[in-house]
C-alpha cells in the first residue's frame, strides 16, 4: 500500500523558459538510469532480499518515486507554455506529433522506457551491487545535467537530486555489509 | 571555485593528429561516500534547512558539485 | 472545476517548507536506522522530529488543507481532496 502525500519532497523553481532542458532531463525521468527505473528496481528486487535489508529497498524505492515527481514538475514546467515552434526549436518535434506536450517515459533520445534497463538476479550481492552502480550512474547523470544549464534555481534542484544518490549508494553499500556479515541472524532448526 | 577536494584530475594523451583544441586536463569527482564503508554512528550533522538545502543530514557525505556552464555557488 | 481556495503566499511556501525540512530530516534518519537499528541516540532524534513533524503538518493542513489520501488527512466540506494546486502546479 502506497499513500499519497500532496508536496514535492524538495521546492523545484524553475527560472528560465527553456524547452531545450526538458529534453534532456527526460534521461532521468524514462531512461536506463533514471529515477522510475530505480524506483522498479529496488521495489521489484526486495521481494527476494533477504529480511534485514527489505526495509532498506522499499524506502529508497519509494523515495525514487518522490524524485521521479520532482523530475515531472521541472519538465512540467519547462513545457508547460512552450508553443510548438519552440518545442521543435528545442529538439521536441517529434516529441510534439507523438504527445502534444504531455510527460512520456523516455529518455533524453526519445527511446521508451524498458524493463530491460532493470535487473532482479535473485541473488544479493548481484542485485546490491547493481544498485549501487545505479546510483552512481545516475550521480552522473545529474552532474551532466547540471552542466548544461546556467539556471541556478534548476541547479538547485538537481544538486540535491544528486547528494541523494551519494547516500543511497552508501546505504546500498552498508547492505553489502550487513549482507556479506550476517549480523544476528535468526537460527531455525 | 575554492578548491574541491574531491575532484581528481587527469591528463590525456595528445594525438599529433587530434582534430579539435586538445583538453588537456580532465576531471572527476570522488564523493565522499567512497571512503565510508559504513556510517559510523554520531557524525556532526547539518540543521535542518541547511540538510534539505544540501541534500544530506551528515556534512561528511556531502559533495559539492559546480556546474560547468556557470552559476551557483556550491 | 475546483475554485483555488489557496493562496500560494509568502506563508504558504514557508509553512511548507518547514514541513519539507522536518520531513528530509526524517528521511534520512529512517534510512539511516535501516542499517544502523541499534544507534539509541539516532532512533531518540527519530522519535522527537515525528513528534515536530505531526504538529507542523497538522497546523499546515488546518491553513492549507489535506496533504495526504485514503483518510490519513482530515478534510473540511466540501471534500477538499482535490483542490489545486497539486504540487508541480506550485
Amino acid at each position: 500500500m502506497w499513500v499519497y502525500e500532496k508536496k514535492l519532497q524538495y521546492p523545484v523553481r524553475v527560472s528560465k523558459c527553456d524547452p531545450r532542458m526538458a529534453r534532456y532531463l527526460a534521461e532521468q525521468y524514462g531512461g536506463a538510469d533514471g529515477e522510475l527505473a530505480a524506483a522498479l528496481r529496488y521495489l521489484n528486487q526486495r521481494y527476494t532480499i533477504p529480511s534485514k535489508v527489505i526495509g532498506l529497498l522499499t524506502d529508497i524505492g519509494t523515495e525514487e518515486f518522490a524524485h521521479l515527481e520532482m523530475i515531472a514538475t521541472m519538465i512540467y514546467k519547462l513545457t508547460k507554455d512552450a508553443t510548438p515552434e519552440q518545442l521543435e526549436k528545442a529538439g521536441l518535434g517529434p516529441h510534439y506529433v507523438s504527445h502534444d506536450s504531455a510527460l512520456f517515459y523516455n529518455n533524453a533520445s526519445g527511446v521508451p522506457f524498458t524493463a530491460a534497463y532493470i535487473q532482479a538476479k535473485g541473488d544479493p550481492l548481484a542485485d546490491l551491487y547493481e544498485d549501487i552502480a545505479a546510483e552512481e550512474k545516475a550521480r552522473a547523470t545529474y552532474q551532466w545535467l547540471i552542466d548544461m544549464t546556467d539556471d541556478v534555481d534548476l541547479q538547485d534542484s538537481l544538486k540535491f537530486l544528486r547528494e541523494r544518490e551519494i547516500v543511497h549508494a552508501l546505504r546500498f553499500k552498508e547492505a553489502v555489509e550487513i549482507i556479506k556479515e550476517d549480523r544476528d541472524q535468526k537460527k531455525v532448526y | 571555485m575554492n578548491s574541491n577536494s574531491q575532484i581528481r584530475r587527469w591528463y590525456p594523451f595528445v594525438g599529433p593528429h587530434d582534430p579539435c583544441e586538445p583538453m588537456i586536463v580532465r576531471t572527476y569527482v570522488v564523493p565522499p561516500n567512497q571512503y565510508i564503508p559504513f556510517q559510523p554512528m554520531n557524525l556532526p550533522q547539518f540543521s535542518l534547512e541547511e540538510a534539505l538545502r544540501l541534500g544530506t543530514l551528515w556534512p561528511a557525505l556531502y559533495s559539492p558539485y559546480q556546474s560547468k556552464c556557470g552559476g551557483g555557488s556550491y | 472545476m475546483s475554485e483555488q481556495p489557496i493562496v500560494c503566499d509568502k506563508a504558504y511556501y514557508a509553512k511548507l517548507l518547514e514541513l519539507q525540512q522536518l520531513d528530509f530530516g526524517l528521511l534520512e534518519l529512517n534510512l539511516y536506522l535501516d542499517t544502523h537499528p541499534h544507534d539509541h541516540h539516532a532512533l531518540q532524534q527519530f522519535n522527537y522530529l515525528a513528534q515536530q513533524r505531526m504538529q507542523c503538518a497538522q497546523q499546515f493542513e488546518m491553513k492549507y488543507g489535506p496533504l495526504m489520501n485514503y483518510g490519513h488527512s482530515f478534510s473540511g466540506y466540501p471534500f477538499q481532496w482535490p483542490d489545486t494546486p497539486w504540487p508541480w502546479q506550485v
